[in-house]
């Protein structure tokens, strides 16, 4: 269904280096509308440094970023107006400490979209319902369990319309019983439309939603396809080494 | 006369009005050394290299010399470069450049202690730099920085005393003019340990109270 529509988020050539390291050796993807782009591969092969590089939370040393026809790593450009279409949800949450679930998702729309008080408030609000926290609302982060704070970090990424959402391991710090709750709220996002590119290992979740998987391994991207390609099919060996590893170690069916 | 009826009738009205003089200068050297460290201690941690480095010189030099010779250098030195302030001036100058260069260091550590990812939320979302330093990281930070910046706001009610030796009489300047000329430094300087006492419980007990309602669950 995606076939026909336009290209979101296009990343041409990412080169990436730290020190020695070369962290990654020339990423590029593209991203089209409505689509659930899932990136997979070891601890240390880069996925997070890469996801960093689309928003420009990490410098690329090399490559560019394209959102919707508009150069995001063009330097005259303000990264700040592009950050708030690219909606990022981090691993360890990153909740605003001193804010209430409902202000977490609000201050980005009042402080950076100029939204008024009382629409932000009814727009956060609406967010959190969404991701079903309505009674969390005014509860601070550290009354909050680890799901919730992904879900409030969500409804936050959510609430300023982004033309993508990047996810950074959204279910990786989170107790194995909280896990679902969270992928339900990711896969009803897949489910609705909205284009997402998002870092996981859980690959019962990639299975069911991705349109497509990449599977990156010392910063290049080793393998890329349909979940049917990588999962029953992989050109590589290291592919499937890796699926079965994987998959082995966190289960497959959680989300079948 | 005995000591009670000296203490009411000679030692408490000067004292009182040395009290005063001490609580105007609270009044002033608190909150704007307070906000003098704010901006020192941002300076420090988010400044540019320029501004950073400039901030750091600050805290070295005002906290490592001592408060007296500051004070003497405002009212007695600066004169000879044609620079005049009144003891009461001087003594609060003193007290704001003192007091923010410890409380920089503390809102320093209160910043250095906010985890990284705060910042990067903030930008994720849009804002700039200076956006989130004020919207999220500032807020975090003050509330950590607190009961530091409480010890040093209840220094500075008792080294206010130092006001006395640029001629500006406070509390301390008043009662040792009393206590000289009855010669009965005792029952003074009893009266004005006690009054010390009261004013830095009385400022403890506010500076609680702001703890308190600026707490945050999880935060602090």
């Amino acid at each position: 269904m995606q076939e026909d529509q336009p290209i979101v988020l296009k990343i041409e050539n990412i080169h990436k280096r730290y020190g020695e390291t070369e962290v990654l050796k020339g990423v590029s993807f593209t991203v089209k509308r409505g689509e659930t782009k899932v990136i997979i591969g070891p601890s240390g092969s880069g996925k997070s440094t890469l996801l960093r590089c689309i928003n420009q939370l990490t410098i690329p040393d090399q490559g560019r970023v394209w959102l919707e026809d508009e150069e995001v790593t063009h330097i005259k450009k303000d990264i700040n107006l592009f950050r708030q279409k690219i909606g990022m949800v981090f691993q360890d949450f990153n909740l605003f400490d001193h804010l209430t679930a409902l202000r977490n998702v609000e201050i980005g729309l009042i402080k950076v979209k100029g939204m008024n008080k009382k629409q932000a408030r009814e727009r956060a609000y609406n967010e959190l319902l969404r991701v079903g926290l309505k009674d969390q609302a005014n509860l601070y982060p550290a009354q909050l369990s680890g799901g919730q704070k992904q879900r409030v970090s969500i409804a936050r990424a959510l609430a300023m319309d982004p033309s993508v959402i990047l996810f950074d391991e959204p279910t990786s710090a989170l107790d194995p019983e909280l896990i679902g709750e969270v992928l339900e709220v990711i896969k009803n996002l897949a489910l609705s439309g909205m284009t997402m590119v998002v870092v996981t290992h859980e690959m019962g979740f990639a299975r069911s939603v991705a349109n497509e998987i990449i599977f990156i391994e010392n910063g290049m991207i080793l393998d890329q396809g349909s979940p049917y390609d990588l999962f029953i099919n992989p050109k590589h060996e290291r592919t499937k080494k890796f699926l079965y590893k994987i998959t082995e170690l966190y289960g497959k069916s959680k989300d079948e | 006369m005995d000591s009670l009826d000296f203490i009411k009738d000679i030692v408490l009205p000067p004292l009182f009005e040395g009290t005063l003089v001490t609580l105007k200068l609270l009044v002033f050297s608190i909150p704007l050394g307070l906000v003098l460290g704010i901006l020192i201690g941002t300076g420090r941690v988010y400044g540019n290299r320029i501004i950073s480095f400039l901030c750091t010189v600050y805290t070295i030099f005002f906290r490592g010399t001592p408060l007296l010779v500051q004070l003497f250098v405002i009212y007695y030195g600066l004169p000879s470069l044609g620079i005049y302030f009144s003891p009461f001036t001087a003594a609060v100058i003193g007290f704001v450049i003192c007091s923010a260069a410890y409380h920089s260091e503390y809102i320093r550590g209160a910043f250095l202690s906010i985890k990284n990812g705060q910042m990067m939320a903030a930008q994720a979302l849009g804002m700039s730099r200076m956006q989130a330093i004020v919207n999220i990281i500032f807020p975090q930070a003050i509330r950590r920085a607190l009961p530091g910046c409480s010890n040093e706001i209840i220094y500075l009610v008792k080294y206010s005393s130092l006001a006395f030796m640029v001629t500006c009489v406070e509390l301390t300047g008043a009662g040792k003019i009393v206590a000289t000329r009855y010669f009965r430094y005792t029952e003074v300087f009893l009266v004005i340990g006690a009054l010390y006492l009261i004013m830095v419980t009385i400022v403890s007990n506010l500076l609680k109270v702001m703890e308190r309602r600026l707490k945050i669950p999880g935060l602090g």
